[in-house]
């Protein structure tokens, strides 16, 4: 933590700390303890004042259909994007690591969509499945599919699924490039002298050694699908149709902004916090014991 | 390469081929898209090779009044806003995370672990979890419609400075005894030893934290409500709901590749840079 040699104590420290301190009182922990504060109160119709009513907000959120639903929603619509983004990046790093010619044009070409802003991604999908222009409702429809993700709630979800996991394969390749990378050669030439073929080192060898890296990778898909999708709903779905599409940070955006239930919202946004608190403390608890073999 | 498989080797650039498709495929026909005319683009099925008006799109998106039937910012100032948003987040970010992660490695001083665990507690709390709260507090202090107001609040960052303190941790101790000896105060020390070992540190972290600024979407959404002040990735946005009325695709979908532009120059020219800050920040 500290170094061993370190300079005396003076009034410096508290200069060089103050301004990143001063942020995070103002803006992060004032917030959030307002956040807390507010789950609190209920606020009457006009504004003019508001009543402390203890965990009344959570106890209405927890009987609320339209909140258990949208919280059943994120968790298929994260585990979904979660399979998907890593599914496709494990098989495309797989190969990747496999292949001597042209390796560095297949991982410069796979790496850059990381750039894209969640919203331009969404944009992007959304363009290219527009119901009446779009390039593929034009060949679905070949095939008998009628596309309308503005009026069809599965084929909604499905769209920011693709476009939410399409946009994370980039960071999911990178990672399981890098730890298949690191895995050592002497281990895959014995098994290889052994007899097993690619696929067979894939799964006995490979696949148990990079675990770790898949742990890591869940637990940051899950919070990259939770809160970073936030874009990709708001330009393609807007949460809709009905409210098949709304996950609970776009909830929280809604409630709070357009629906103006500050009370609720700040319930919404505690029980947020206390989510991502509970997968930075899962993750953090892995970064300090490995899995080991 | 452990044993010669010419068909596994087959299937693997088959495989990587049909990846590198499926990923570029949305932003090629974005490309498309912007190279064609309004004309072009109102009639299905949609092109899916380049046309020969890219030129003429650039012009008219980047100094023209953006959308007809909506009112937005020249694109031109949107790229300026999104720049200058870019620059002072990750700016500011390294500058503070820096300071602090130097006085937490550096200095024994009362409140030391209190002063750490204060920010270690921003990695917990992500802007979309407590946007109504931070905006209020942001907008009692008079910052909307800023540049302060559009960078200040993201600043803080726990990454940040954990990674420059794993880095701090790994300089020798006889670097700074023999700076002591020579006389050298703790600034000197900072300024003339510190920073020019973190050069390739800052560098990569740099690079992550200019994408990440130039790709924030619900705080700008939230901050901004004067059109002088727009960013180009929320502008798209607006540009998606006045599609509805006119779909100038071909516009959009310019602005859309404009947007889109520099976080993926900067991902390809600075490859290994990116590739050691995201793994560098994130573990």
């Amino acid at each position: 933590m500290l170094k061993r040699v370190h300079f005396p104590s003076s009034p410096l420290p508290y200069l060089l700390v103050a301004p990143q301190l001063a942020i995070t009182l103002i803006f992060f922990i004032w917030p959030a303890s307002q956040a807390m504060y507010q789950s609190f109160l209920v606020e009457d119709p006009f504004g003019l004042g508001s009543e402390f009513v203890w965990f009344e907000n959570f106890e209405l959120l927890w009987g609320d259909q339209h909140y258990l639903d949208a919280f059943l929603r994120t968790a298929v619509f994260s585990v979904l994007v979660a399979a998907l983004s890593m599914g496709s990046a494990l098989l495309l790093a797989g190969f990747a690591q496999r292949v001597v010619r042209g390796a560095m044009f297949y991982r410069t070409m796979l790496i850059w969509p990381y750039a894209v802003a969640p919203v331009l991604a969404g944009a992007l999908w959304v363009f290219m499945f527009n119901p009446t222009l779009g390039i593929f409702p034009y060949f679905l429809d070949f095939v008998g599919i009628d596309w309308n993700h503005y009026l069809n709630g599965g084929q909604a979800m499905s769209l920011v699924i693709l476009a939410a996991a399409w946009k994370q394969v980039a960071y999911n390749f990178l990672f399981y490039l890098a730890a298949m990378q690191s895995i050592p050669n002497s281990v895959i030439e014995a098994a290889a002298i052994d007899g097993a073929g690619p696929g067979r080192r894939f799964w006995t060898i490979i696949f148990p050694l990079i675990s770790p890296t898949t742990f890591f990778l869940l637990v940051i898909n899950m919070v990259y699908a939770f809160f970073e999708t936030f874009g990709i709903i708001h330009a393609v779905t807007q949460g809709g149709p009905g409210s098949s599409t709304t996950i609970l940070v776009y909830k929280v955006f809604n409630d709070g902004f357009v629906g103006l239930d500050l009370g609720g919202s700040a319930a919404q946004s505690v029980v947020l916090m206390a989510l991502v608190i509970v997968m930075t403390v899962v993750q953090f608890r892995y970064v300090e014991r490995k899995v080991e073999y | 390469m452990i044993e010669n498989r010419p068909f596994t080797s087959f299937l693997s650039h088959l495989i990587l081929i049909l990846g590198v498709i499926a990923i570029a495929l949305p932003i090629w026909i974005t490309f498309v898209a912007a190279t064609h005319n309004e004309l072009r683009m109102n009639q299905t099925p949609l092109p899916l090779w380049p046309g020969t008006y890219l030129w003429e799109n650039l012009q008219k998106t980047l100094f023209g009044k953006g959308l007809s039937g909506s009112e937005t910012a020249p694109v031109w100032m949107m790229l300026l806003n999104s720049l200058a948003m870019a620059m002072m987040i990750s700016v500011g970010k390294i500058a503070i995370s820096l300071l602090s992660a130097f006085a937490i490695v550096y200095f024994k001083f009362p409140f030391r672990m209190t002063c750490f665990w204060m920010i270690f507690i921003t990695l917990m709390l992500p802007v979309e979890v407590r946007i109504l709260p931070t905006f209020e507090v942001v907008a009692n202090l008079g910052l909307l419609n800023s540049y302060w107001g559009l960078s200040i609040p993201l600043i803080a960052s726990a990454t940040a400075t954990f990674m420059f303190r794993q880095v701090f941790l790994t300089v020798p101790d006889e670097l700074l005894e023999s700076a002591r000896i020579d006389g050298a105060g703790p600034m000197r020390f900072f300024w003339d030893i510190l920073l020019p070992l973190s050069r390739t540190n800052i560098a990569a972290l740099f690079v992550i934290l200019f994408i990440f600024g130039w790709n924030q979407y619900l705080w700008p959404l939230l901050i901004t409500t004067d059109t002088s002040m727009t960013t180009i990735v929320m502008s798209i946005k607006q540009m998606l709901e006045a599609a509805e009325q006119s779909p100038q695709w071909n516009i959009i979908m310019t602005t859309a590749l404009l947007a889109m532009v520099p976080p993926i120059f900067v991902v390809i020219s600075m490859q290994k840079l990116f590739v050691q800050g995201l793994t560098e920040t994130d573990k």
